[in-house]
């Protein structure tokens, strides 16, 4: 039957060790002899239709009765809505499903049947006689015999395929020298990234961690309006987020170059891990130790930013400070080097 | 087949009566689409059964589940940057500015009846999707199920695990909360890892500078539109396949590569598999309704100086994101270019890998093995050593890539440092999936010789027997018929042998080489594997027993209860109280 498609195994029934002993014989359920329990069954499946249905009408009474609208953790760790809607709607569902399920193994009929396999490859003369229409339709075109029109053809839609490609473009701007920049410039003063508020070194204690982003997040122009909001705001953020940090200026081993970076003890670095950007908020005091939570970068903010740990390969990068004349952070420069995640171009 | 069926089935076959409404409905249709035809190919269609055929039913359920709860959330949803501010009924963010997105997902969540209800159900129907396609899928692997003629099948799963992945990933991102933004920004740090076009490729997918105002509109598109398009088409190629294909079965007594024996589609399997999706829908439902799933409302808008610790993406995410926590910090700077090792190789090489792998391995084993034939019966997994060991070792794999994406989970309950568990890690990743290998190959072999003692010398019956020294052995049993069948119904291992490696002429074949490799790797694949016993083996077991069987005749009927050790006819027989 199957003969020119070779299947596994094709022992005959002499070798092998046991010979099939072939289908069993069917054995009929408690429903088919007893009508008693087929009676029982029937009542069965159709209790549990009709529990379904109340599930549903209990689900219309839910969804009118009870209120969202409040934190659905409120009530015994659940607000009412939410739950008794899952209950009613999960209930019906699986009412009708079970019951449907139970029809099928109780009731319906339960004999196997037996179908035979096909071979599923077409036979070798429908394949021939395709192979011999290709050829036919190749050479009815006369693509073989006229290469200048295939190949011209060919030709044309390999450049077609650039109208798309070239269509995509303006799908964002080049990247330019975007990710070389921040916002920060000399003289921008470092702020409080909750609201604002001007640092002063000597407000600071040994230890502590401020959030900070530059002031011109928060400042207004003439007309009262924010000078840099929505996209914007976000972009800049994304790459301008600070933190500032107080040490025992005899801890700090600063790099050369970096000597004059801080302001008795306080140090300011990117907020942006150089792995693949998470900020970075996980302070150990004792050891000036910088965590990341994304992936556990660690970085030492008294020895310039060094990777002590994990996956990222470049120190924080760090924001050179200086207090002006009202005695408050800014900023000497933008940062020396890119901010965040490594890109190719970087250097 | 008119014996015994269930008396609410109608005790008189159907009668052609006046043409009914139906009737006439469906030879309109016909008259239009001819479908009578096909319809009654497939109407019986022979479906087996076996619980593990389940797996990727859920699968497909939980699709369905995932369409007709998106399509509820896309009426609310509105994909969009432009800041508001919050106004709606959750006391603790009003008055905050946000995203219009993170907005209305609020909304559905408290200002919609049933909306937060639709959103947990979509997130669990998204875990259960991802997982059960897993699990589909090793079920499939660890039977042979792939095998030919359905390996493209198994190309066609594996692509849908890939999108199953991405789809969730994008409907992840959707909220524009703090968690959902913090993956975007590892995605925007993955993409500019990327040789050479990497920036590009990130302000272009973010229309400029990260975060942008564009991504979530477009994530939305690929989320409801792309990928689901795609999902779709795939699924139902996958389904027609398989129907084509006939499904595959365990052998057994009746039960052959010629055949498939089960129920027919109408209606038993029709009504099994449409209960079995108001179950999937119901579960889910119940879960969305009682388990709290993704609380966008806890982790606040997203701002990109803020991150919230211990944030852990989708399950799914987790083995890629373990790679990246355990990778050494390898970065090359050179000619003013720099090439992150540290991002590339476990995001952007290991996972495409990991699929390319997967994608392979019907035809890897096709071609060591020099199996041409097809298989239509399944093969118990111990029955394959090297191929369940091979999976094995994979799962292995991911499995301590997954647990290194929570080191920081693992290091405050353990109380381990983070540093001790990432170099562990980096060892295990490489030693653990070998010994996870070879333990499972000389386990499954064992298992085959297992198997061959209980053919060769029946079973375990619990009886013990004294002999006359006064020494107790328990008396093995033979096998029911049907069970030393179905326990001999494999094929023998057929080693890969190459053809004499120069011809006549001493003409090198140009395939020589490529041959030797094979028959190494065919032998170490099949080498070490027990064949079942031939029939003389098995003639020759049972002959010895009914000697030994002769030796013991003199203790039956010693004590009653002997006649239950299975040679005997029982029927009739009871234990009796008189002695
Ligand atoms: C295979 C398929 C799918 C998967 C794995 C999937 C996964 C997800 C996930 C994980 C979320 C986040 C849910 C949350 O807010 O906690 C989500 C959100 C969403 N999905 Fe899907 N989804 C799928 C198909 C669909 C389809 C077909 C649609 C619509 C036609 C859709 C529409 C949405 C919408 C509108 C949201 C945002 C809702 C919100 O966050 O408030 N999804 N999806
Ligand atoms: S983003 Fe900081 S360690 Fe990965």
């Amino acid at each position: 039957m199957i003969e020119k498609h070779e299947l596994s195994t094709v022992e005959t029934a002499e070798t092998e060790p046991v010979a099939d002993p072939g289908l069993p014989e069917h054995e009929p359920r408690p429903t088919d002899v007893d009508e008693a329990a087929e009676r029982r069954a029937e009542r069965q499946v159709a209790t549990f239709f009709g529990l379904s249905a109340l599930c549903t009408l209990l689900f219309i009474v839910s969804y009118l009765v009870f209120k969202v609208g409040d934190e659905p953790t409120v009530k015994l760790g659940f607000g009412l809505s939410t739950p008794a809607l899952g209950a009613t709607l999960g209930l019906a569902l699986l009412l009708i499903g079970v019951g449907t399920i139970q029809w099928a193994r109780k009731l319906m009929g339960d004999h196997e049947i037996m179908e035979f396999r096909h071979p599923g490859a077409s036979s070798q003369e429908d394949r021939d006689d395709t192979v011999a229409i290709l050829a036919l339709g190749a050479e009815e075109s006369g693509i073989a015999r006229r290469p200048l029109i295939r190949n011209s053809l060919l030709g044309a839609v390999g450049v077609l395929l650039l109208a798309p490609v070239m269509a995509l473009r303006d799908l964002g701007p080049l990247p330019g020298d975007k990710l070389f920049h921040t916002i920060w410039k000399k003289g921008m003063r470092v702020v409080q990234d909750v609201d604002g508020t001007p640092i002063k070194p000597a407000d600071m204690e040994v230890g502590q961690l401020i959030n900070g982003e530059p002031a011109i997040f928060f400042e207004h122009d003439a007309d009262g309006e924010p000078k840099i909001e929505g996209v914007e705001l976000n972009q800049e953020k994304a790459k301008a987020a600070v933190i500032i940090v107080k040490m025992q200026p005899g801890d700090i081993k600063a790099a050369k170059g970096r000597e004059n970076w801080g302001v008795n003890g306080v140090l300011c670095y990117s907020k942006i891990c150089t792995h693949v950007g998470c900020p970075i908020s996980l302070w150990e005091q004792q050891t000036h130790h910088l965590l990341c939570p994304c992936h556990q970068s660690t970085f030492d903010l008294a020895d310039n930013g060094r990777v002590v740990f994990g996956p990222a390969a470049r120190p924080v990068p760090q924001l050179p400070l200086a207090v002006d004349d009202e005695g408050y952070l800014i900023a000497t420069s933008d940062f020396t080097e890119p901010v965040g995640p490594s890109f190719w171009e970087r250097g | 087949m008119t014996d015994t069926i269930a008396k609410s089935n109608g005790k008189q076959p159907a009668k052609a009566g006046k043409p009914s409404k139906a009737g006439a409905a469906a030879t309109w249709a016909d008259d239009r689409l001819g479908m009578a035809g096909m319809a009654k190919k497939n109407l019986r269609k022979v479906f087996p059964d076996h619980w593990s055929f389940m797996l990727g039913e859920i699968a497909l359920w939980s699709f369905v589940v995932l369409l007709l709860t998106g399509v509820f959330l896309t009426l609310w949803f509105r994909p969009s940057m432009v800041e508001v501010v919050y106004d709606g009924s959750y006391d603790q963010l009003r008055g905050i500015p946000m995203s219009e997105a993170y907005k209305s997902s609020l909304d559905i969540s408290f200002d919609v009846r049933a909306g937060l209800l639709m959103r947990q159900i979509h997130h669990w129907a998204a875990m259960v999707f991802v997982g059960s396609m897993m699990i589909h899928l090793l079920r499939v692997y660890f039977t042979g199920a792939f095998r030919k003629p359905r390996e493209l099948n198994w190309v066609i799963g594996c692509v849908l695990l890939l999108l199953g992945t991405l789809e969730g990933f994008t409907g992840y991102s959707l909220p524009d909360d703090l968690l959902s933004g913090t993956g975007l920004r590892a995605a925007d740090g993955f993409m500019k890892a990327s040789p050479v076009v990497g920036s590009y490729m990130s302000f272009f997918l973010f229309g400029g500078e990260f975060p942008g105002s564009s991504i979530i509109p477009r994530l939305y598109t690929a989320h409801v539109l792309l990928i689901p398009g795609l999902l779709l088409a795939l699924i139902a190629a996958h389904m027609l396949l398989l129907v084509y294909h006939k499904h595959t079965q365990w052998p057994g007594p009746g039960r052959t590569e010629h055949n498939v024996v089960g129920f027919p589609m109408l209606p038993v399997y029709m009504a099994k598999a449409g209960g079995f999706f108001f179950v999937v829908f119901g579960v889910l439902t119940l879960m969305g309704g009682f388990l709290s799933i993704n609380p966008v409302w806890r982790f606040g808008p997203y701002n990109p100086a803020e991150v919230t610790a211990g944030s852990q993406p989708d399950w799914y995410m987790g083995w890629p994101d373990g790679a990246l926590r355990i990778m050494p910090n390898w970065e090359t700077h050179l000619w003013g270019i720099t090439v992150s090792w540290n991002v590339m190789v476990p995001i952007l090489i290991l996972p495409p890998l990991m699929l390319m792998i997967l994608i392979s391995l019907p035809f890897v084993e096709a071609w060591i093995t020099g199996d041409k034939r097809e298989h239509h019966l399944l093969e118990r997994p111990r029955n394959a050593p090297t191929r369940t060991a091979v999976m094995v070792a994979l799962m292995t794999f991911y499995g301590l890539l997954w647990a290194a994406g929570g080191n920081d989970i693992i290091a405050t309950h353990l109380r381990l440092s983070i540093n001790q568990i990432t170099y562990f890690m980096r060892g295990a990743v490489f030693i653990g999936p070998v010994i996870a290998f070879l333990i499972t190959r000389r386990w499954c072999i064992s298992l085959q010789r297992h198997d061959n003692e209980t053919l060769l010398h029946g079973y375990e019956s619990g009886v013990i027997m004294r002999d006359a020294q006064g020494g107790y052995s328990e008396r093995h049993l033979p096998l029911p018929v049907a069970r030393a069948y179905t326990l001999t119904a494999r094929d023998r291992d057929q080693i890969f042998v190459p053809e004499s490696e120069a011809d006549a002429n001493g003409v090198a074949s140009p395939t020589a080489r490529k041959d030797k490799v094979r028959a190494a790797l065919a032998k170490y694949w099949y080498g070490s594997n027990i064949q079942k016993p031939t029939r003389a083996q098995l003639e020759a077991a049972h002959h010895h027993a009914e000697i030994e069987h002769d030796h013991e005749r003199a203790l039956e009927n010693s004590a009653d209860g002997h006649q239950f050790d299975g040679r005997h006819d029982v029927s009739g027989e009871e234990l009796t109280t008189k002695h």
